[in-house]
């Protein structure tokens, strides 16, 4: 039995599957979804739904950059479950030498157009005073926002379905063929186009792309509306999230529109279980206790973990495989795939129409890394 | 009173005796509910031992704590429903 030939299959109805199959079937293409289990029940629900725009490298910050204008815009049209709080980023210098980093910063936000203001200890302690005193400062980057991803999943799911989108589901492809995919029911889908967003799973489907699980762990406490007011991440974050080898810890907590305080972050590789491992947990509590000492104080109700989909550069794998006919890769974003959701599906929607993108798309193609895998 | 600990429930002083809890303490005010859940609806006390976190209320400024596993101590803070939301900082 052969079901309904697409324009567009994705694999994978996480955030950044779910805005591909909406941005597709926006375009008139007919457009199929299969997912294996919960939509947005990957590292779409484990993770924090940051949308932060991000300095680290001129690529990284193209693409969070377009991505969150593109939050900005759709802000009005999401429906409440989504959550989207425009609360803002603040990073948190510990000494005088990161607080000279925070300058750096500025001038890197301020000279790309993006507002970033730099808050003096006197400045930080009022916007946050839960923070310790003796603080420098920080930078606070106020067109930063907060969303509930999983639930921005779903609606693009929706809506990508009330512009004609399939979706098939619960179901697992097993295999990934040259006019479409074999389905664990034994059935297979015909597409023009199979575009790959299955996160972490993407290494499991195409054996050679290197997408690496990178596990973070997760705390989320009862409801103490106010106790910090922006999403805080110490400076010294990219220094943890940077270090490809060791399993490290930063702080970063987040505001929840319900008064929940969300805390992370740790990053660890090559790990299968799921399980809460309680000693990296303790270090990352460790961590955030030194920027916040009333943090115990705070009754957490539940621990999880979670795995990003991680590339060797750093930046995601939006665009055609070489060697393969017609398969797209939108995958590997790692730790930022809930801001980059929506910029990543316009690109992708660029590349299968063949038009050109609003930014450089060549620092994210599949191409830079591989080259003719499967040819 | 022999042993009695004084304590003040929503600003008001009383005295229990040693090894009352901060949930029978609230009870023996007379009160029956401890907090309104997120959608406004009064809750009180079930399980007394921990688990339900229906009892919690605000004890020495600390939020969301289970006043049934809390024994009272000289001076102990406790505040419920309203009053803690109220009476934050003071």
């Amino acid at each position: 039995m052969k079901l309904p030939v697409y324009d567009v299959l994705i694999i994978g109805a996480g955030i950044v599957g779910a805005a591909c199959a909406t941005a597709c079937a926006a375009e008139g293409l007919s457009v199929g979804v299969v997912e294996a289990e919960i939509i947005g029940g990957g590292a779409t629900a484990a993770g924090m739904g940051h949308l932060v725009v991000m300095d680290d490298s001129e690529a990284q910050f193209a693409l969070t950059r377009y991505s969150q204008t593109l939050w900005q815009r759709l802000s009005a049209e999401l429906p409440p479950d989504v959550e989207y709080e425009g609360c803002g980023t603040i990073w948190v210098a510990a000494d005088a030498e990161e607080m000279r980093a925070v300058t750096e910063k500025r001038y890197f936000y301020e000279s790309r157009g993006v507002p970033a203001e730099i808050l003096d200890a006197r400045a930080l302690h009022e916007a946050e005073p839960n923070l310790r005193a003796g603080l420098p400062g920080g930078l606070l980057v106020p067109q930063d926002a907060v969303i509930y991803a999983p639930c921005a999943a779903r609606f693009f799911i929706e809506q990508a379905q009330s512009r004609g989108a399939q979706l098939h589901h619960p179901r697992v492809v097993t295999e990934i063929a040259p006019d479409g995919v074999r389905l664990d029911d034994g059935t297979s889908i015909v597409a023009q186009s199979i575009v790959v967003a299955a996160g972490t799973w993407s290494a499991k489907l195409l054996p050679g792309i290197e997408v690496r699980k990178r596990e973070g762990h997760l705390v989320i406490t009862d409801r103490y509306p106010g106790f910090v007011r922006h999403q805080l991440v110490e400076l010294g974050y990219l220094r943890s999230a940077h270090s490809l080898t060791s399993e490290s810890v930063a702080f970063n907590i987040q505001p929840r529109k319900t008064g929940q305080m969300l805390l992370g972050s740790s990053r660890q590789f090559d790990k299968d279980s799921t399980a809460v491992d309680h000693a990296i947990l303790g270090r990352m509590i460790a961590r955030a206790e030194e920027f916040i000492p009333d943090l115990g104080c705070l009754s957490a109700i539940r621990t999880w973990t979670g795995f990003r989909a991680a590339t060797p550069d750093k930046l995601p794998l939006i665009g055609p495989m070489p060697g393969y006919e017609n398969l797209f890769l939108a995958t590997g974003h790692e730790g930022l795939g809930i801001t980059t959701s929506l910029g990543t599906a316009r690109l992708l929607v660029d590349q299968l129409l063949q038009r050109t993108s609003e930014i450089p798309t060549a620092p994210y193609l599949p191409g830079r890394v591989y080259e003719n895998v499967h040819a | 009173m022999p042993d009695a600990v004084s304590i003040t429930v929503n600003g008001a002083g009383i005295m229990v005796p040693s090894g009352t809890t901060a949930l029978a303490a609230i009870l023996s005010t007379g009160a029956s509910t401890v907090r309104r859940s997120v959608s406004g609806a009064l809750r009180g006390p079930l399980c007394g031992m921990g688990v339900c976190f229906e009892c919690r209320a605000t004890v020495n400024r600390r939020r969301h704590s289970r006043t049934c596993e809390i024994l009272c101590a000289p001076g102990m803070d406790i505040r419920t429903g309203n009053y803690a939301e109220e009476h934050v900082d003071g």
